[in-house]
């Protein structure tokens, strides 16, 4: 089943015409990997989907309803977790008031979501009174998948999770999301190779503001040639 | 010895009322980074249209409650239909509230004359203790004291209620706020109807203390509230508290030693400030 459809969306930023034309499908329970070189429009597009960056042209639908006219806060609220590229971590506020300010409700299946989250990282329940500031970068972007988690969100966007951690964070990350597989659908932005093709199901290639190619992720490992025109990858 | 402590004590009064200003300006522009040169227009309508309340019913306590609903509601009306079209545009801000300034202090005479209106104290209010050679003046410490209090209500707001984690939040970083689930522009509205009636009730208690109004204490005291939130650091309850009593007590001193440089004074301190903490004392 089709969770969400973006169809042709064009974004302007100021006068600039950042996307030109970006289409992709994600299906319910899968992790779509949007892949392309820096400045290509990833973080756009994703900003696009939360009404961050309001399109100018084209559709949004998720779940079979055009959302690309609400206010962000809408958007969200449909069920729509975002993880940003710079993890939007509040320095100041604790962990604890982080993951509070995320949560819609405060229900049992919150709770539930809530722990089942923080089992995942525990370094998150060890700094749990301690502001978000602190944290290292990998603890930071565990904060910022949590905090998108704690909601009864069915689609997760999540920019470049691995951008700054070592291998072994990297590896972490990964695990997590794999356990979260079940439970959310995901459109990840990824620039490490090997994380995008261990979890991606399928995957878009945006160049130039435009998505210029799709397929299955398994295909593409395979696929020399097209790695290395679109992604610089030898 | 008894000059500097009842000085001090003045300057404490003083302070609070100021803070009353203060508090709502900071919160504005580190929220919505909106610089709302209007907000001491709402000190002279609280002032004004309180002391109109409190000769009608003959309740001061009913004119303070008037000042603060009025306030508050000035500041849905003014956050809707003014603030709201030109939060993205700086240049606009500037030009809007201070228009607004000039057209609500212009309201006011039209509305209650051009001349000064004065006012006075309650009888229950208007008590003052000899304690050695210090002259404890009920009125101050009543105003003091409601200055405490309101610090602390907003303290409590910002650290303990689910409102203020919002507002704390928004201060860093509102996309992401957004981007959670959370109508920011509804908060920007409470943050306003707040701001404005704590500067309604500041010109409320003003009146009394001064004895007199006029049109013009918005922008005498609009001043004073813009030096303090600079000083304390834009966005910092806890910075324009202290700052509020250090221009105060400051401002009793000078006005008793040397009063023609009072203002100046507080220039300086300002700029002296943001000489060496060009984020203010408490600013990020
Ligand atoms: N606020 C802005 N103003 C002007 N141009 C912008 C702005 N934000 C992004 N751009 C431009 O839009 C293009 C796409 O940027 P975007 O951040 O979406 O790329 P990206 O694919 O996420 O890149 P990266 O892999 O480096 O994160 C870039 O050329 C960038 O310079
Ligand atoms: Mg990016």
């Amino acid at each position: 089943m089709t969770l969400l459809k973006v169809d042709r969306i064009e974004t302007y930023i100021g006068q600039y015409h950042i996307l030109q034309g970006v289409s992709f499908e994600v299906k319910q329970g899968e992790v779509t990997v949007l892949l392309g070189r820096n400045g290509a429009g990833k973080t756009t597009t994703l900003r696009s989907l939360m009404g961050l960056n309001p399109i100018s042209t084209g559709s949004i639908t998720f779940k079979g309803e055009s959302i690309h006219h609400l206010p962000t806060y809408e958007i969200a609220r449909k069920g729509i977790g975002y993880v940003p590229e710079d993890q939007g971590v509040f320095p100041d506020l604790t962990i604890e008031e982080n993951i509070r300010l995320a949560m819609q409700k405060s229900d049992d299946a919150t709770l539930e979501r809530r722990d089942w989250i923080l089992n995942l990282f525990p370094d998150l329940k060890t700094f749990w009174k301690k502001p978000s500031g602190l944290l290292s970068g990998g603890q930071k972007q565990m904060l910022a998948i949590a905090r998108a988690c704690v909601n009864d969100n069915e689609l997760l966007l999540i920019d470049e999770p691995s951008k700054g951690l070592a291998p072994i964070m990297v590896e972490k990350v990964m695990n997590v999301l794999q356990e979260m597989k079940d439970r959310v659908t995901v459109v990840l932005v990824e620039q490490n190779f090997y994380m995008a093709s261990t979890i991606g199901d399928g995957y878009y290639i945006i160049d130039d503001g435009r998505t210029v190619h799709s397929g299955q992720m398994a295909e593409l490992k395979v696929n020399e040639s097209l790695k290395k025109e679109y992604l610089g990858i030898a | 010895m008894d000059v500097l402590l009842n000085l001090t004590i003045n300057g404490i009064a003083t302070g609070s009322l100021i803070f009353l200003l203060a508090a709502g300006l900071t919160l504005i522009f580190g929220l919505m980074h909106v610089l709302n040169f209007a907000h001491g227009a709402l000190f002279a309508w609280g002032a004004y249209f309180g002391v109109w309340i409190y000769t009608q019913t003959d309740s001061f306590l009913v004119g303070i409650l008037g000042a603060i609903v009025i306030g508050g509601l000035l500041g849905w009306l003014l956050e809707r239909w003014i603030i709201q079209p030109v939060y993205t545009n700086t240049m606009s801000q500037i030009q809007v509230t201070m228009g607004l300034l000039l057209v609500m202090n212009e309201c006011l005479k039209v509305f209650f004359g051009p001349n000064q209106v004065s006012v006075r104290l309650p009888d229950y209010l208007d008590q003052s203790w000899l304690l050695g050679g210090v002259i404890l003046i009920k009125y101050r410490l009543f105003v003091i004291a409601i200055g405490i209090l309101v610090f602390l209500g907003v303290q409590y707001m910002l650290k303990r209620t689910r409102l203020g984690l919002i507002v704390r939040a928004g201060v860093m970083n509102k996309e992401m706020v957004q981007a959670l689930g959370i109508n920011i522009k509804k908060v920007f509205l409470y943050v306003f109807i707040l701001g404005s009636s704590m500067a309604a009730l500041g010109g409320m208690l003003f009146a009394p203390y001064s004895g007199v109004i006029h049109a013009g204490i918005g922008m005498d005291y609009g001043i004073l509230a813009f030096i303090v939130v600079v000083i304390g650091g834009m966005g910092s309850i806890v910075g324009s508290a202290m700052a509020a009593l250090l221009v105060g007590v400051l401002g009793a001193f000078m006005t008793y030693f040397v009063p023609s440089v009072a203002l100046a004074v507080n220039m300086l301190l300002m700029f002296g400030v943001l000489m060496f903490r060009p984020a203010g004392l408490f600013g990020r």
